[in-house]
C-alpha cells in the first residue's frame, strides 16, 4: 500500500510538472499573471508529492519491507537503523529519487523565495525547471521504479554492501546532489534569460546566491566523499581522479567560474554572454556526471551496450538539454546587449583570467575521462588515463591561477594598477618567499617543490589577509577605527577572503601529505614494535567482536612517542556473512593536524598480520580547505546585496553605500 | 566519493574485492632505492581488471602479479623506461595510466593547451576589437536612459551625506 502510495505520488508530480512546463510560458505569452503565477503551486505542490513518494520509499526500507525489490536487494532486517536510511539513496533507484527531491526542492524555495522576481521571469525560470523534472520523472517511472513488488516476497534481504554501511556515505551523496542540481537553478535562470532575451546586473544578483549554494554543497559533497574514501578505503588515498570523481570535479570547476563571472555581471554588466553560457555548461556537466555515474558507461561500454535501456534514457536527456539550451543561446546570446568595458589590467581582467585558467582546467578534466571512452567506441583502442595523467596536466593549471588569486582581489574594478597592488602585497610576498627559504633549508635540499608550493600556498593565505588588513586600515588607523571598519565591511568581502585562504590551506595539505607521507609495510606479530614518522607503534593483541550484522576481528595498537604512550589504536576487519564479504576499518589517530593511519592486512594461520601503518602530515588541512571555503561561501550567502529582496529605491541606495564604503 | 557509485556497479557484477592492502610485506624489495622505483612504476601502471586503480592501489591478483613482474625487471637491473617498454609490450597501451604521445592519443594531451592558448587569443582579440569599435565611436559605453540618469542623481543625491571616506 505505502509503496504504491509513493508510486502514485510520483505519477502526481510527474503531472504537475508537465502542466508546469506548459501553462506558465503560455502565460508569459499572453502577460497573464494567473496562468504565470501557476507554476508557483506547480512547483510547491510538486515538491509535497515527490517529498511524500521518498517518505514512503524511507519508510519501506526502515520497516525492512522485503516484497520491494529495492528493499530486498539493498536492505537487511538486521542492518542497523542509520544505514537502513541511508540505504534509500545507497543504490540506483533510491538515489535517482532523491536527484528528483532536491530538484523538486529548488524548485519549491524558487517559488517560495522569488517574490523579488519579475513575474515572467520566475515563470520562464520554474518552467526550465519543470523540463528537466520532467524528463527525470519519466527516466525514474520508465527505467528505475523503486517502488516494484515481488510476487513472494523473501523473509530476509540482502543487505546493503557493506562499503557503503558507513556515516561517511550519509551525508556525501546528499550533500552532492544538493551541489549537482543546485546548478540546475543557474541553468533555469540561464534559460529564462535567453528566452526572454533581457538580461542585466539585477539578474546576476538574483541569480548568485542560488548558484552559491549549490556551490557550498557540492564543495562539502567533495570534500565529505575524499574524506570518506580516506578512511573506508583502506590505502589513504584521499583523490584518485577516478571518473566518478571527475564527474563531480567538473561542474564544480565550471561552477566556481561562473561564481567568479557573475560578480563581474553583477557589479560592471560585463561578461553577460558568457556567464549565461557558464551556467548553461555548469549544469551541463552536472548531468553528464549523472549520465557517467548512472548509466554504467564508466565500467565498461560494452555493460553500457548490453543493457542500454538507462544509458540511453539519461543519454537522450543529455542530449535533449545540453543540445536545447546550446541551440537557444547560439539564437538568442547574440541579441543580449553586452557592457561594461574594461583594462586587461584590473579586478574584471583577473576574473577573466580566472575564469580561463579555471575553464582549462575543466576542459582537461572533461577530455581525461571521456577521451578513453571516445576512443574505445570509435576505434575499438583501450587506453587508461589515470592519476599520473591528471596530475601533469592539472597542477600547472591551478599554479598561475593561485599566484593570480591575491593580485586579482588588489585590483581596481575597470584599469588597475599592477605596480600598486605588487606593493600592497610585498609583506605577504617577502613571507613567503621566507618560507620557502626556510622549507628549504629545513629539508636539507631535498627537492625544492614541495617547498615552492607551500610558499605559493602561503602567499594566497596572506594575500587574503592582507586585503582584509588593507580593507579595515589596520595598522593605519586606530585599532577602535580598524575594528569598526572591519565589522562594516561586506560579508562578501570576508566570504571571499575565507574561501581563498582556504584553497591556500588545502594546498598545504595537499603538498605535505604528498611530499612527507611517510609510511610502514610489513607482518607483525603480538609485541613487535615499528617506528614511523617519530611514533613507535606496538602491536598489542587481536580480539573478536560481534557487531550487528558483522563479526569483527580488532588488531589494538598502542602509539608511543619518546617512550610515553600517547594513544591507542584498533582497526578492524569485518566479514559480513550476508553477502560473504569482508571489510578493513582503518584507525586513525589524530595529533594536531596530522593523523597517524592503520589498515590490516591478511592474516597468517601463525597469528602475524600485515599491517600498513601510515603517518600523514597536515593531511587534516586537505579536507579544513575546503571547509573554510564552504564558510567563505555562507559568509558571501549572508550579504545583505544578496539578501536584499527588490532592488528597490531605498535598499539600492544603502547597497552603493556598502560599495563605495568596500572598494 | 571515489568510488560510491562505482562500488555499486562492481556489486552488481559481482566483481566486488574485498578491501584489503595493495603492497604485500613479502613483496618488498630488499634495496630501498629499487624498492622506491617500483613503488613510482607502480603508481603509472594499471590494473586491468580493476577500474581506474594503478598496481600500487590494488589487491587483485593480477595487480600483484605485475607488482611482483616489475620488481623482477628491476632486479634484472633494466631501466624504468625498459620495465615500462616491455609492460607495453606485453599488455599493450591499456596499462599505462599516463597514455604516451602518439597518434591516437595527440588530441588528449593536445586539447588542454589548445584551449588555453585559443581561449587567450579570443579574449585577446575580443578585447581589441571592443576598443577599436569605441574608439572609432560605433559603441558607447553602456548608456543609460533619460529616467536612469535621474534615478541615479537622486540616489547619489540621497547617499552623499553618509559617505565615508575612502
Amino acid at each position: 500500500m505505502i509503496a504504491e502510495a509513493g508510486h502514485f505520488a510520483l505519477v502526481l508530480a510527474l503531472a504537475l510538472a508537465l502542466i508546469q512546463s506548459v501553462v506558465p510560458v503560455i502565460g508569459a505569452r499572453l502577460r497573464d499573471p494567473a496562468l504565470m503565477n501557476v507554476a508557483r503551486s506547480t512547483a510547491l505542490v510538486q515538491f509535497v508529492f515527490t517529498a511524500f513518494s521518498f517518505a514512503a520509499l524511507t519508510w519501506l526500507h526502515v520497516t525492512s519491507d522485503f516484497s520491494v525489490v529495492n528493499v530486498y536487494e539493498n536492505s537487511h532486517s538486521l542492518k542497523p537503523m542509520l544505514y537502513k536510511i541511508t540505504g534509500v539513496w545507497g543504490n540506483h533507484e533510491g538515489s535517482m529519487l532523491l536527484w528528483v527531491l532536491i530538484l523538486a526542492l529548488f524548485g519549491a524555495m524558487v517559488a517560495a523565495f522569488g517574490n523579488n522576481l519579475p513575474r515572467s521571469l520566475r515563470a520562464h525560470v520554474l518552467a526550465a525547471q519543470a523540463w528537466v523534472g520532467t524528463a527525470f520523472y519519466l527516466f525514474i517511472l520508465a527505467t528505475s521504479n523503486p517502488f516494484l513488488r515481488i510476487a513472494n516476497p523473501p523473509i530476509e534481504g540482502r543487505d546493503l554492501n557493506p562499503i557503503l554501511q558507513d556515516i561517511g556515505l550519509a551525508i556525501h551523496p546528499p550533500m552532492l546532489y544538493l551541489g549537482y542540481v543546485g546548478f540546475s537553478i543557474s541553468f533555469s535562470f540561464a534559460v529564462a534569460a535567453l528566452i526572454e532575451g533581457r538580461i542585466d546586473a539585477a539578474w546576476a544578483r538574483w541569480v548568485r546566491p542560488w548558484t552559491l549554494m549549490a556551490w557550498i554543497f557540492l564543495t562539502l559533497g567533495i570534500a565529505m566523499g575524499s574524506y570518506w574514501a580516506y578512511y573506508e578505503l583502506g590505502w589513504g588515498g584521499w583523490w584518485f581522479w577516478d571518473p566518478v570523481e571527475n564527474a563531480s570535479l567538473m561542474p564544480w570547476l565550471a561552477g566556481t567560474a561562473l561564481l567568479h563571472s557573475a560578480v563581474v555581471m553583477e557589479k560592471r554588466e560585463a561578461l553577460k554572454v558568457w556567464t549565461i553560457l557558464l551556467a548553461i555548461l555548469t549544469f551541463s556537466l552536472s548531468l553528464l556526471g549523472t549520465f557517467l555515474v548512472r548509466s554504467g558507461v564508466l565500467t565498461s561500454v560494452h555493460t553500457f551496450a548490453s543493457d542500454p535501456t538507462r544509458g540511453v534514457f539519461i543519454l537522450l536527456i543529455l542530449c535533449l538539454f545540453i543540445g536545447g539550451s546550446l541551440s537557444l543561446y547560439a539564437w538568442r546570446a547574440t541579441a543580449l546587449k553586452q557592457g561594461g568595458l574594461f583594462a586587461p589590467i584590473s579586478r574584471e581582467g583577473a576574473l577573466v583570467l580566472n575564469n580561463l585558467l579555471l575553464t582549462t582546467a575543466c576542459a582537461t578534466v572533461f577530455v581525461g575521462t571521456l577521451y578513453p571512452l571516445a576512443l574505445e567506441v570509435l576505434t575499438g583502442e583501450k587506453i587508461s588515463v589515470g592519476a599520473p595523467f591528471f596530475n601533469l596536466t592539472f597542477a600547472p593549471l591551478f599554479l598561475p591561477l593561485l599566484i593570480a588569486v591575491p593580485f586579482g582581489t588588489q585590483l581596481a574594478w575597470k584599469r588597475g594598477d599592477l605596480l600598486g597592488a605588487a606593493q600592497r602585497l610585498t609583506a605577504a610576498g617577502i613571507v613567503s618567499l621566507v618560507t620557502i627559504a626556510v622549507l628549504w633549508a629545513l629539508v636539507h635540499g631535498g627537492g625544492t617543490f614541495a617547498p615552492l608550493m607551500i610558499g605559493v600556498a602561503a602567499f594566497v593565505i596572506l594575500g587574503a589577509l592582507t586585503d582584509l588588513i588593507d580593507r579595515a586600515q589596520l595598522f593605519r588607523a586606530p585599532l577602535a577605527t580598524s575594528y569598526s571598519r572591519a565589522r562594516g565591511l561586506p560579508r562578501s568581502i570576508w566570504g571571499a577572503a575565507f574561501a581563498h585562504a582556504g584553497l591556500g590551506i588545502a594546498l598545504i595539505g595537499i603538498v605535505c601529505e604528498t611530499t612527507w607521507n611517510s609510511e610502514n609495510i610489513s607482518t607483525m606479530r603480538p609485541k613487535d614494535v615499528v617506528t614511523v614518522g617519530g611514533y613507535q607503534v606496538r602491536l598489542d593483541d587481536v580480539t573478536q567482536q560481534q557487531g550487528p550484522n558483522y563479526r569483527e576481528a580488532v588488531t589494538h595498537f598502542t602509539v608511543m612517542l619518546d617512550g610515553k604512550t600517547i594513544g591507542a589504536m584498533a582497526p578492524s576487519k569485518r566479514s559480513f556473512s550476508t553477502r560473504g564479504m569482508s571489510t578493513s576499518e582503518a584507525a586513525l589517530l589524530t595529533r594536531g593536524v596530522s593523523q597517524l593511519y592503520i589498515s590490516l592486512g591478511d592474516s597468517s594461520a601463525d597469528g602475524s598480520v600485515a599491517v600498513r601503518i601510515y603517518h600523514k602530515p597536515m593531511v587534516l588541512l586537505i579536507w579544513l580547505g575546503p571547509v573554510l571555503m564552504a564558510l567563505g561561501g555562507f559568509l558571501s550567502l549572508t550579504d545583505r546585496r544578496l539578501r536584499a529582496r527588490a532592488p528597490k529605491p531605498a535598499k539600492a541606495a544603502k547597497t552603493s553605500g556598502a560599495l563605495q564604503a568596500a572598494e | 566519493m571515489r568510488r560510491l557509485l562505482a562500488v555499486l556497479f562492481a556489486m552488481t557484477l559481482a566483481l566486488m574485492p574485498s578491501v584489503t592492502h595493495a603492497v604485500q610485506p613479502d613483496e618488498i624489495m630488499a634495496d630501498p632505492a629499487q624498492e622506491a622505483r617500483a613503488r613510482n612504476l607502480s603508481r603509472e601502471l594499471r590494473c586491468m581488471v580493476c577500474q581506474n586503480q594503478s598496481i600500487d592501489d590494488s589487491d587483485a591478483p593480477l595487480a600483484r602479479d605485475l607488482r611482483l613482474l616489475v620488481r623482477e625487471r628491476i632486479a634484472a637491473g633494466l631501466t624504468d623506461q625498459q620495465v615500462m617498454d616491455f609492460l607495453v609490450a606485453r599488455y599493450g597501451e591499456f596499462v599505462l595510466l599516463k597514455p604516451r604521445v602518439e597518434g591516437q592519443t595527440l588530441m588528449l594531451w593536445l586539447i588542454p593547451p589548445l584551449v588555453l592558448f585559443g581561449g587567450g587569443i579570443a579574449l585577446w582579440l575580443g578585447n581589441r576589437r571592443r576598443r577599436e569599435r569605441v574608439a572609432g565611436g560605433e559603441v558607447t559605453a553602456l548608456t543609460l536612459t533619460p529616467e536612469e540618469e535621474a534615478r541615479i542623481e537622486k540616489l547619489i543625491a540621497a547617499e552623499e551625506p553618509q559617505k565615508k571616506p575612502v
